[in-house]
């Protein structure tokens, strides 16, 4: 069963040396929740080493939409997937891969930060590692810093690892968040409106964190903030009642769209 | 006065009553008891109501509660967890429904029926299934000596186990349900198996919860009675020490249980059972007392958590 992960693995790492276009294939992807359709027939391919945001109003099936590429949608009871989400060429939907080897390629931080409230900065980070066998602490120490470092948090928590991740501002705990999510190495990483919880201030310095997330990452984001899509992302799809309806590089889809519903959409005249 | 007042003033007056139904009970246990209350009456060994050689120490039954509640908690609070976490976390909902009905069942069984099933049937299972084979092949260790015979500190500390799982588990149950699904989509985005998203993302959360059901747990088994006496074998004196689990025992509230009615007024017996009440009250008081501690210690560390 884990072959073909294993060699997902190795796969990825050659293919991002020779600059693989496209991190995910999207194909003819649909979803529910019990009788109700929230995604229709989805076609999309996003690219490596890119930000590609999703925009869309309330309800057209944006999360759902990134919930499916780290098979998180089948969690809830009643839901329902077709179709296939390709990672590095591999059918992350086939029946011999294991959802669990998935969400550990592709990362994902949640619209609330949801640190583990009982466990410390540190022990939050390094939960990941632990899953995956990490005991050494030597091996521990590093890759934590490492990550907090990736997540601009380290300087502001070095001398407090040991205490709660609750302690920490709604913006510290977020990046906590996404350190925690990149001490697992993903090659993938999902962002569910990461700073719709939070104040201007905390949002600016995770969007600039994203950014420079991408050197490394694959990054997907959702937001309902048009600006920060036009901001942060390379890539923006609009979703419109579970259909995708455009997508294209973000400065064309903001400057000059091609459907009359996106351009109403940008232009706030719905959503 | 305004209707308003008077209305406060009597729902005051009535919580006033049971504050001082508390302490007058304190007060009264403690008067009664004070003619045998000393050290010897705490630390004895020795149970004579004989008027002219009467002794009263109840060491023995401090450690025989102790001993059972503390059978019934390591028994009982896995079991319970175990059924907990099936209840929240993977039951389909008719079954949670169902068992969850059937164990809140459990809890309306009346402790005489616990005793008579006890007495009547479970002893002969603990005593050919349990203690018997224990008896065989670890009889080195001191707990498992003795002959096996059902009516003992094991089968009373089991029916407790028993008794103590409803509450706990439906307890535990609420605890796990009332943790935020963020916490659990947190592990399982860190590619957790179910096994690993309930420690991860639910055990941890739910920690000081699950220490507050166990407590509740020893709670209802400290103060126990007729389950306890009916299968407990009821030694007295230093026959009653608990020093392996095979042997008849005696517990605080059993002991109150066996001898209530055969105190003689004109002797220090009914003060000595009174005695034993004190003791039995203040040990319950001290265990809640730790409880809420140790339940506040660890609800401190949660403070400012995002939920």
């Amino acid at each position: 069963m884990d072959n073909e992960l294993i060699s997902l693995g190795s796969k990825a790492g050659s293919q991002q040396k020779y600059g693989r276009t496209y991190k995910i294939e999207i194909e003819n992807l649909s979803a529910w929740f019990g009788t109700k359709q929230v995604l229709k027939d989805i076609n999309m391919k996003i690219r490596a080493n890119a930000i590609t945001a999703i925009i869309g109003p309330s309800g057209c099936g944006k999360s759902t939409l990134i919930r499916c590429l780290n098979r998180m949608h089948e969690l809830v009871p009643s839901a329902k997937v077709s179709g296939k989400v390709f990672l590095d060429g591999i059918d992350i939907y086939s029946k011999n891969v294991d959802p669990v080897v998935v969400r550990r390629k592709v990362g994902m931080v949640f619209q609330k930060p949801n640190p583990f409230p009982t466990m410390s900065i540190y022990d939050n980070v390094a939960a990941g590692l632990k899953l995956n066998g990490i005991r050494d602490r030597k091996v521990l120490d590093k890759l934590v810093r490492r990550s907090l470092e990736q997540a601009w948090l380290w300087d502001e928590v070095k001398d407090d690892l040991d205490k709660p991740g609750s302690s920490l501002s709604g913006g510290q705990q977020q990046r906590l968040c996404i350190a925690r999510a990149l001490a697992v190495e993903p090659e993938v990483l999902l962002l569910d409106e990461p700073t719709s919880a939070l104040d201007p201030i905390a949002a600016s310095k995770i969007e600039q964190l994203i950014v420079s997330l991408k050197r490394d990452y694959t990054i997907v984001i959702v937001t309902h903030n048009m600006q920060q899509a036009a901001r942060v992302a390379d890539y923006t799809a609009f979703l419109y009642l579970g259909k995708l309806i455009e997508y294209d590089e973000t400065s064309r889809i903001f400057s000059n769209p091609k459907e009359e519903l996106t351009e109403n959409y940008i232009a706030g005249r719905f959503g | 006065m305004s209707p308003d007042d008077v209305f406060k003033y009597i729902l005051g007056f009535i919580s006033g009553i049971v504050v001082l139904t508390l302490f007058l009970m304190v007060l009264e246990l403690f008067r009664y008891s004070l003619p045998v209350l000393s050290l010897k009456f705490i630390f004895g060994i020795n149970w004579n109501p004989v008027v002219g050689s009467e002794e009263y120490g109840i060491l023995p039954y401090i450690l025989g509660t102790l001993v059972t509640s503390a059978i019934a908690i390591f028994v009982g609070v896995p079991i319970s967890l175990g059924i907990a976490i099936y209840l929240s976390e993977m039951a389909p909902n008719f079954i949670r429904t169902i068992l969850s009905f059937v164990i809140e069942l459990l809890a309306a069984v009346p402790s005489v029926i616990y005793g008579l099933w006890g007495l009547f049937i479970f002893r002969f299972w603990v005593r050919d299934f349990i203690e018997v084979p224990l008896s065989k092949h670890l009889a080195f260790i001191p707990i498992f000596q003795g002959e096996p015979f059902g009516l003992d500190i094991l089968t009373a500390g089991l029916i407790l186990a028993i008794m103590i799982i409803p509450t706990v588990s439906s307890v535990s149950r609420e605890v796990l349900m009332a943790v935020p699904d963020s916490q659990r989509e947190a592990a399982y985005s860190l590619g957790a198996t179910k096994w690993e998203v309930i420690r991860l993302g639910v055990l941890s959360y739910a920690k000081s919860g699950i220490v507050g059901a166990a407590i509740l747990g020893l709670g209802r088994a400290i103060g126990e009675t007729m389950a306890v006496t009916m299968v407990i074998g009821n030694a007295i004196g230093p026959a009653a020490l608990p020093t392996s689990l095979f042997k008849a025992g005696q517990t605080m509230a059993s002991l109150i249980a066996n001898e209530f009615n055969e105190a003689d007024p004109t002797s220090l017996h009914p003060n000595a059972l009174i005695g034993v009440g004190l003791i039995l009250f203040v040990l319950a008081l001290t265990i809640n007392l730790l409880a809420q501690l140790l339940i506040w210690r660890i609800l401190k560390i949660k403070e400012g958590a995002v939920e």
